[in-house]
């Protein structure tokens, strides 16, 4: 496994710069309590937000935040694709016998991420045990499941997004507003958004099933977004589809890459 | 004087270049500002004020401050610590200006470009789709006032953050933890009015507020007459404590600096 290799160099390196690395750790977790502190201040002013309970917004919260740690911590990475196209140091993983992809998010992988995971993990547990959640094998079930599936479309989404870079190689920023944009509103029950926003969370970009169905489930709220919450269920079919079309979109990007250089 | 003023200018040009990085950024501020209005509606569905602010107040602020974010420069800038890093900087110091001047008035010039071309669509984009306060003539020409303070305030922190870099390797941690605490207490995520008083205190108490939720304030005309002359005070004052804070760090770092090979 050449990415265990390359990932335990990247830890090794930065594990050299110790300060910088607590430093940068401490930064990714206060980021993520800073987030949570929002979404508290709300709850100061009001008692429910688009008819969800404080407990039941940090359980969206937990959800939504773990899948979008470890999809930071693990495949964020090609946002950086738009750095080596400009630098040049693209054809460095076009000539490598190893998929780019992995490749990319090997040689730029940084443990500090694990920072962003820690705090959406502890809101997660506690709002599991405060939030009125109807406890049956199916719902506790759906925990894990909603979780691997939102990796998996945070993880695509950050794909398809940034493969945008190929062709317009400044770029970069359009992706954030799906990746951090969509992290944000995963955050906040869907019904806030506006009918044309949560159109294209639901159908286009499939941010509604990496914490709000399962939540809605868990939580047996009926009817999310005039759905049935059995949709949840739905989470890994769609975290497949938007995998394989990640994978479509990174490899016609990919073949249209043309080096820089005179 | 004059050749501050010639480094302002080159830097507006310099960056009007970047035109595919400019259309995204607008692309993903408008993003944002959809998505934190609408969640701040949400609140408004619940009561009709909170802080003073009413729903029109809060969707305004939130549109003018995905404007300002680029503008005042709150995510802070790589130029000047990657040239510590690379030891660049020792040319900087032989040269007859000022180190913090210089960048003062790139920050200028960099604000110039980004107040007209991020910081109009965004707001325009959010007038389309939400009711939003237009500034009466003398509120607006204070607002203008006092975001050229903003920039000033924002600058003179990010600066001093940049300055880590003359002890660690890695100045991005501090860079991030920095400009994290500063958007939090200026309101870039939510109006600080939504904060639970004791909170609002606090964050009133640091220099933050000066960066962004004080001139939006003054955009909204919450402050009038010898009001507004205290805004304009205060942010002056954080601008001298920040300014003389960034002079001293700068005098130490530059007593540390050995020049490597020779």
């Amino acid at each position: 496994m050449v990415w265990r290799h390359l990932v335990g160099a990247r830890i090794r390196a930065d594990w050299q710069y110790r300060t910088s690395f607590f430093l940068f750790l401490l930064g990714q977790s206060l980021i993520a309590c800073l987030d949570i502190a929002v979404i508290a201040s709300i709850f100061t002013n009001v008692d429910s937000l688009g008819g969800w309970s404080g407990y039941e917004v940090a359980l969206l919260f937990g959800l939504g935040g773990v899948s979008f740690g470890v999809a930071d911590l693990l495949i964020s990475q090609v946002e950086t694709a738009s750095r080596h196209i400009k630098a040049g140091t693209f054809d460095l993983f076009l000539l490598r016998p190893l998929s780019p992809l992995v490749h990319l998010s090997a040689s730029e992988f940084a443990l500090r991420r694990l920072g962003r995971v820690i705090q959406p993990f502890i809101v997660l547990v506690v709002a599991l045990f405060k939030a009125p959640i109807d406890w049956r094998v199916e719902t506790a079930l759906l925990i894990p499941v909603a979780i691997a599936a939102g990796i998996v479309i945070f993880g695509a989404i950050w794909v398809i997004t940034s493969s945008i870079v190929f062709w317009t190689v400044d770029s970069q920023e359009v992706a954030s507003a799906f990746t951090y944009g969509g992290n944000m509103a995963t955050q906040y029950p869907l019904d806030v958004l506006g009918v044309w926003m949560r159109r294209i969370a639901t159908f286009v970009l499939p941010l509604a099933f990496v914490a709000y169905f399962p939540a809605a489930r868990m939580l047996d709220h009926h009817e999310p977004l005039g759905l049935p919450n059995i949709v949840a269920w739905a989470a890994p079919a769609v975290a497949v589809i938007a995998a394989l079309g990640a994978r479509a979109v990174w490899g016609f990007a990919i073949r249209h890459y043309r080096s820089t250089g005179s | 004087m004059r050749l501050y003023v010639e480094v302002a200018r080159k830097t507006f040009a310099r960056i009007a270049t970047y035109r595919q990085a400019t259309l995204a950024g607008v692309f993903t501020n408008t993003v944002f500002g959809f998505v934190l209005a609408y969640v701040l509606l949400a609140v408004y569905r619940e009561r009709e004020t909170v802080g003073g602010f009413d729903a029109i107040d809060a969707v305004t602020f939130t549109f003018v401050a995905q404007g300002l974010l680029m503008v005042v420069g709150i995510f802070g800038s790589a130029d000047f610590p990657e040239r510590i890093t690379t030891g660049d900087v020792v040319v900087d110091l032989q040269r007859p200006y000022d180190q913090q001047a210089w960048w003062a008035a790139v920050s200028y010039g960099n604000a110039a470009y980004y107040a007209i071309f991020r910081g109009i669509p965004p707001f325009v984009a959010g007038a389309v789709v939400f009711d939003l306060r237009m500034p009466s003539f003398p509120s607006f020409a204070a607002f203008v006032v006092s975001a050229f303070l903003a920039v000033g305030a924002c600058f003179a922190w990010t600066y001093l953050l940049q300055l880590s870099a003359f002890w660690l390797m890695d100045y991005r941690g501090p860079n991030q933890i920095g400009s994290f605490v500063a958007q939090f207490f200026a309101g870039v995520f939510i109006p600080i009015v939504f904060f639970p008083s004791w909170l609002e205190t606090t964050a009133r108490a640091t220099p933050f507020p000066s960066m962004m939720q004080l001139p939006i304030e003054v955009w909204l005309g919450r402050h009038q007459d010898a009001a507004l002359l205290g805004v304009f005070a205060q942010q002056v004052f954080w601008i001298g404590v920040l300014v003389v804070a960034g002079r001293y760090v700068m005098s130490r770092a530059v007593g540390r600096v050995v020049v490597q090979g020779g």
